[in-house]
């Protein structure tokens, strides 16, 4: 991808840009300060997010989970498809690792409510 | 038995908050009375991440921030009552509260912090036209099925409003299985955070179509589709230019109301922007040894504010309940110009900094805040952007004060 | 073998059911959805009306006039509320003329109205609108509840040795000369000496199944707003203008749950499920309502809803079958309808048993009447509490409905499977959060009660299932 178009979440601005990269550099267009650059460009080349979602209980319900660090945007849907599969175990405590280092990303899938 | 000296009705962000802080200035019976069966409110199911950033410096999802409070009430001597509804209330703060425990309970307090929190505006609420089929519900329903129980309420989903609620329900639904095919906003701005537009709609590559809402429904026992227009410069939908989406979920996220309504009946004066309880700075309402703090009072953006202002309703109604009362000189805080409203809406003179939450009712950028007490303009703030969707405020020196204070901005 | 299946379980079918069983029928009735009064009976006005309206000596007249006696007489032993709140229609100088014809004819079928001036009409009405000068006040006009009517006489009648059978849309009726055979959707199938089609806005479907005369018939819809309870104190009796060739006009009246409504359209349709509500129809309201009403207040608002109503000439349907022996037809039951139906299944039940031999009325069981939180006295909840603490513990907040009441709407006689079947007999979800926050706890409480899956749990109707999968069931395409 050598063009991409975003809004900037770093205030409440939410200045449009336009990033595009010529294959060496990349450029900003639409920010109107040095965090709207800085965050454009990492958006550009290695957007990261944290993940939310849920994860099946053994005995019925779910539990909320939550990948605890940031993550590759390009890997969401693999990680989202990797929780479908888990089946946890009542209790669960804020905090419990249900995934250790999921996907190699050395992040782990922890819940984040109480079950029990 | 149910004697208390301050009774805080609802154990949410808001009521935890007020209870902690009652308990620490003043109050020795305090108690909780919470109508679901278990602590936490809403957060319990805002199972999302962006919470607590100003006020523990850490992202938190929504169970995670409650719990932190959870475990304080558990720590102290504070009573709660689960399962526990309060049919009635009378300006002497009798509380009448029922639970399959206690059966019907006559409680008193001293003083009382009002927790309750908002509810959702529905479809009906909004005459929405067309059928009323399975499948149109309100974004917080589903939430809820989906979050805490684990359901879907559907898999071809439309999302009317793109508030928080309906931003954060496009990325669960899809998160879920489901396919969101398009969020439609009647304003032709967002009052959602930037932030979920981005990780919530362009991430999934979702469409928001600005300046458009549904027009009916369609189907009998299950929704089959919606017919949605673009609106005019009144918001009136432009029938002519009516399409079609088949779906069979409409998610409706179309605004939050303050669950007043039995403190509106005992005749507490109102904002009439707010709708709700008019308050001081130590968030007591017109109804002496009554306070109000949180989405019952005014509907936020940040839990954080919540905490805070909570934290401040808890603090007076616990001094209030030891016979310590407020005698500074009263202020009026008047909302004008751009700004619809601010809260609170009195300010005492005396020692310290006050903080006044403000919303504009408008997009405006480059804008000059003015506050005035009296004929004196005793703050002014320029600010890049000032957008509905974003509860700000001003903190202002209480002995700048000398009259009345109005919030106005100078375009 | 019965003596008679009664083909819809509108509030007039279930009437005629009740009245079968009184004369010691075997009576069977037959409804297609998932419950009773789902059709025309369950979104119209609610009105008990006087009788002044219909045309002397209609069908109409004479069954409204009888029927709102009975509306008051059974609803003690129904267990339900019919309120005599009286009626109003009022006019402004120029329609004095309008009010005295209607007068003349409410004298002729034998009803209590009088006119009266302004200072007479604002004791009892404090909010008609400023340019009101006369009304027709109808002191026995009234309110009721017309599912919670229907859903009581059928309630009542299965207690008596009724039956009543859900999800039995008929399909097919032999005609064996001295018995009926009717087949249901689901295949089954029943033997009757006399059917009975009170299949509503469907009457024409069942009239063809047996080869009889297909009515020309005029379908109408009436959109209506809910207001919140807070509004209740705004209005005192029904409130009507002026009628006009169209109906009886815009009203604004209480409802017997606190709520109130302003409606209905009278706006033509294709067919009896056009129920959907339109824009043009609320505006219609909007424009009507303070033409007699000063207040209406739209900040209020809590839900819109529509109903359709069937019209086969001037007057009711309801006769003997011209063609086919021992088929009881009753078609175009509009308004006075809902009024008039317990005196509709009185006399038709009357007609079948003159025919089957059936000489005596037995006394009736009446219904045990549902106790309710929201109306119970401290001491006998607390009482209850002991027996069963689900009576304290509240599951719709907005209008203060205890897990018991859901837990005993679901087990009443005829059963109620399905949200909405909860929702018209315990009133958990009309309340002004839409049930927003207790319809997951209902479902709950429903799939618990019924022993199926959360997923099974249906909003009211065929696939209307609230939570169609788990979480997760699907592809997650990201």
């Amino acid at each position: 991808m050598d063009r991409m178009e975003t809004i900037c979440i770093m205030c409440p601005m939410g200045c449009s840009l336009t990033v595009e990269s010529d294959g060496g550099n990349i450029s900003v267009k639409g920010n109107t300060c040095l965090r709207g650059k800085v965050y454009g460009e990492n958006e550009f080349t290695s957007p990261k997010r944290v993940v939310t979602s849920l994860v099946r209980l053994e005995e019925g319900g779910v539990v909320s989970v939550k990948t605890n660090g940031l993550i590759p945007k390009s890997m969401i849907g693999d990680i989202l498809r990797t929780i479908k599969d888990v089946r946890v175990k009542k209790p669960v405590h804020i905090g419990d690792i249900i995934i250790k280092d999921v996907l190699n990303t050395g992040v782990d899938v922890v819940a984040t409510s109480v079950r029990e | 038995m149910y004697n208390y000296d301050v009774i805080v009705i609802g154990g949410g962000s808001a009521g935890m908050s007020a209870a902690l802080e009652a308990r620490k200035n003043g109050a020795e019976k305090v108690a909780i009375l919470e109508r679901d069966s278990r602590l936490g409110g809403i957060l319990n199911q805002c199972i999302h991440n962006g919470f607590g950033l100003h006020y523990f410096k850490e992202e938190l999802t929504g169970p995670e921030y409650a719990n932190k409070f959870v475990k304080l009430v558990d720590e102290s001597d504070i009573d709660v009552y689960l399962d526990t509804l309060v049919t009635s209330m009378t300006k002497d703060k009798k509380i009448v509260a029922v639970n399959p425990v206690d059966g019907v309970m006559n409680m008193t307090a001293k003083a009382v912090v009002l927790a309750m929190g908002c509810r959702e505006r529905t479809a009906g609420a909004i005459a929405m036209p067309g059928s009323r089929p399975a499948g149109i519900y309100t974004a917080g329903m589903a939430q809820r099925l989906a979050n805490i129980d684990g359901y879907l309420v559907g898999k071809k989903v439309v999302i009317l409003g793109s508030g928080d609620i309906g931003l954060i329900m496009a990325r669960r639904m899809t998160f879920e299985g489901a396919k969101v095919l398009a969020v439609l906003e009647l304003m032709p701005y967002s009052s959602g955070l930037k932030r979920n537009i981005v990780q919530c709609l362009e991430d999934y590559n979702i469409p928001l179509y600005y300046s458009h809402t549904v027009t009916r429904a369609k189907g009998k026992n299950r929704l089959e589709g919606i017919y949605y227009a673009p609106v005019d410069e009144n918001r009136r939908p432009i029938l002519e230019q009516e399409k079609y989406i088949e779906c069979d979920t409409l998610l409706l996220s179309v605004g939050l109301i303050p669950a007043n309504d039995m403190a509106l009946a005992l005749g507490v004066e109102t904002d009439p922007v707010t709708g709700s309880m008019a308050v001081d700075e130590r968030r007591e309402t017109s109804i002496e040894g009554i306070f109000a703090s949180g989405n019952v009072l005014h509907v936020h953006d940040l839990v954080d504010n919540v905490s805070e202002e909570s934290a401040i309703a808890g603090k007076y109604a616990g001094e209030y309940s030891k016979g310590v009362r407020e005698n500074g000189r009263p202020y009026s805080v008047k909302a004008s110009s751009g700004v619809r409203y601010a809260l609170p809406q009195k300010v005492y003179s005396g020692e310290g900094k006050v903080k006044i939450f403000f919303r504009v009712g408008n997009i405006y950028k480059n804008a000059k805040l003015v506050v005035k007490s009296g004929e004196n303009v005793i703050f002014t703030k320029k600010y890049m952007i000032l957008s509905p969707g974003e509860m700000e405020y001003v903190l202002l020196d209480k002995s700048s004060l000398s009259g009345d204070v109005s919030i106005a901005l100078e375009v | 073998m019965y003596d008679v299946i009664i083909i819809g379980g509108g509030v007039v079918g279930a009437s005629a059911l009740r009245e079968a069983v009184s004369y010691g029928m075997k009576a069977l009735l037959l409804e297609a959805d998932d419950d009773v009064a789902t059709g025309t009976s369950r979104a119209n006005s609610g009105i008990i009306h006087a009788g002044y309206d219909a045309k002397p000596n209609s069908l109409k007249a004479k069954f409204n006039v009888r029927g709102n006696a009975l509306c008051y007489e059974l609803a003690g032993e129904l267990g339900i509320d019919a309120k005599r709140i009286g009626s109003l229609v009022v006019s402004t100088k120029e329609g004095l003329k309008g009010l005295e014809d209607l007068e003349k004819r409410g004298k002729e079928n034998g009803v209590d109205v009088k006119i009266i001036r302004r200072e007479e009409i604002l004791r009892i009405e404090k909010n008609v609108a400023d340019d009101i000068e006369y009304a027709l006040y109808a002191k026995d006009g009234g309110i009721i509840s017309p599912y919670k009517f229907t859903i009581a006489l059928a309630d009542n009648a299965v207690i008596n040795g009724g039956e009543v059978i859900l999800e039995s849309k008929v399909v097919k009726i032999d005609n064996n000369g001295g018995k009926f055979t009717v087949y249901t959707e689901n295949g089954k199938s029943y033997e009757t000496k006399i059917v009975v089609n009170s299949a509503g806005g469907h009457a024409n479907d069942i009239n063809a199944m047996l080869g009889d005369e297909i009515y020309d018939t005029e379908f109408r819809r009436g959109d209506y707003f809910v207001l919140d309870t807070k509004e209740a104190k705004n209005i005192s009796t029904v409130l009507f203008p002026l009628p006009d060739e169209r109906g009886k006009g815009v009203l604004v009246a209480p409802t017997v749950d606190g709520n109130v409504i302003y409606g209905p359209t009278s706006i033509k349709v294709e067919s009896i499920e056009d129920t959907g509500v339109t824009g043009e129809g609320l505006d219609i309201i909007r424009a009507s309502v303070t033409k007699s009403y000063k207040c209406p207040n739209y900040r209020n608002v809590i839900r819109v809803y529509a109903g359709v109503r069937s019209i086969v000439g001037g007057d009711f349907v309801i006769k003997w079958s011209d063609k086919v022996d021992n088929y009881f037809i009753l078609a175009g039951i509009c308004s006075p309808g809902l009024t008039s139906a317990p005196a509709i299944g009185e006399y038709v039940a009357k007609e079948i048993a003159d025919r089957l031999g059936k000489k005596e009325k037995k006394k009736l069981i009446p219904n045990k009447r549902a106790k309710h939180f929201a109306s119970m006295s401290v001491d006998e909840l607390n009482e209850l509490v002991k027996e069963d603490p689900r009576w304290c513990k509240i599951v719709c907040r907005c209008e203060k409905v205890s897990e018991k009441e859901i837990v005993e709407a679901i087990n009443s006689p005829v059963k109620a499977t399905s949200v909405d079947a909860v929702k018209r007999r315990a009133r958990a979800g009309m309340g002004r959060c839409g049930g927003g926050f207790c319809a997951p706890d209902v479902m709950e409480i429903i799939a618990r009660e019924l022993d199926i899956p959360l997923t099974a749990v249906k909003k009211g109707g065929k696939n209307s299932n609230i939570a169609v999968s788990y979480v997760k069931e699907d592809g997650i395409d990201v």
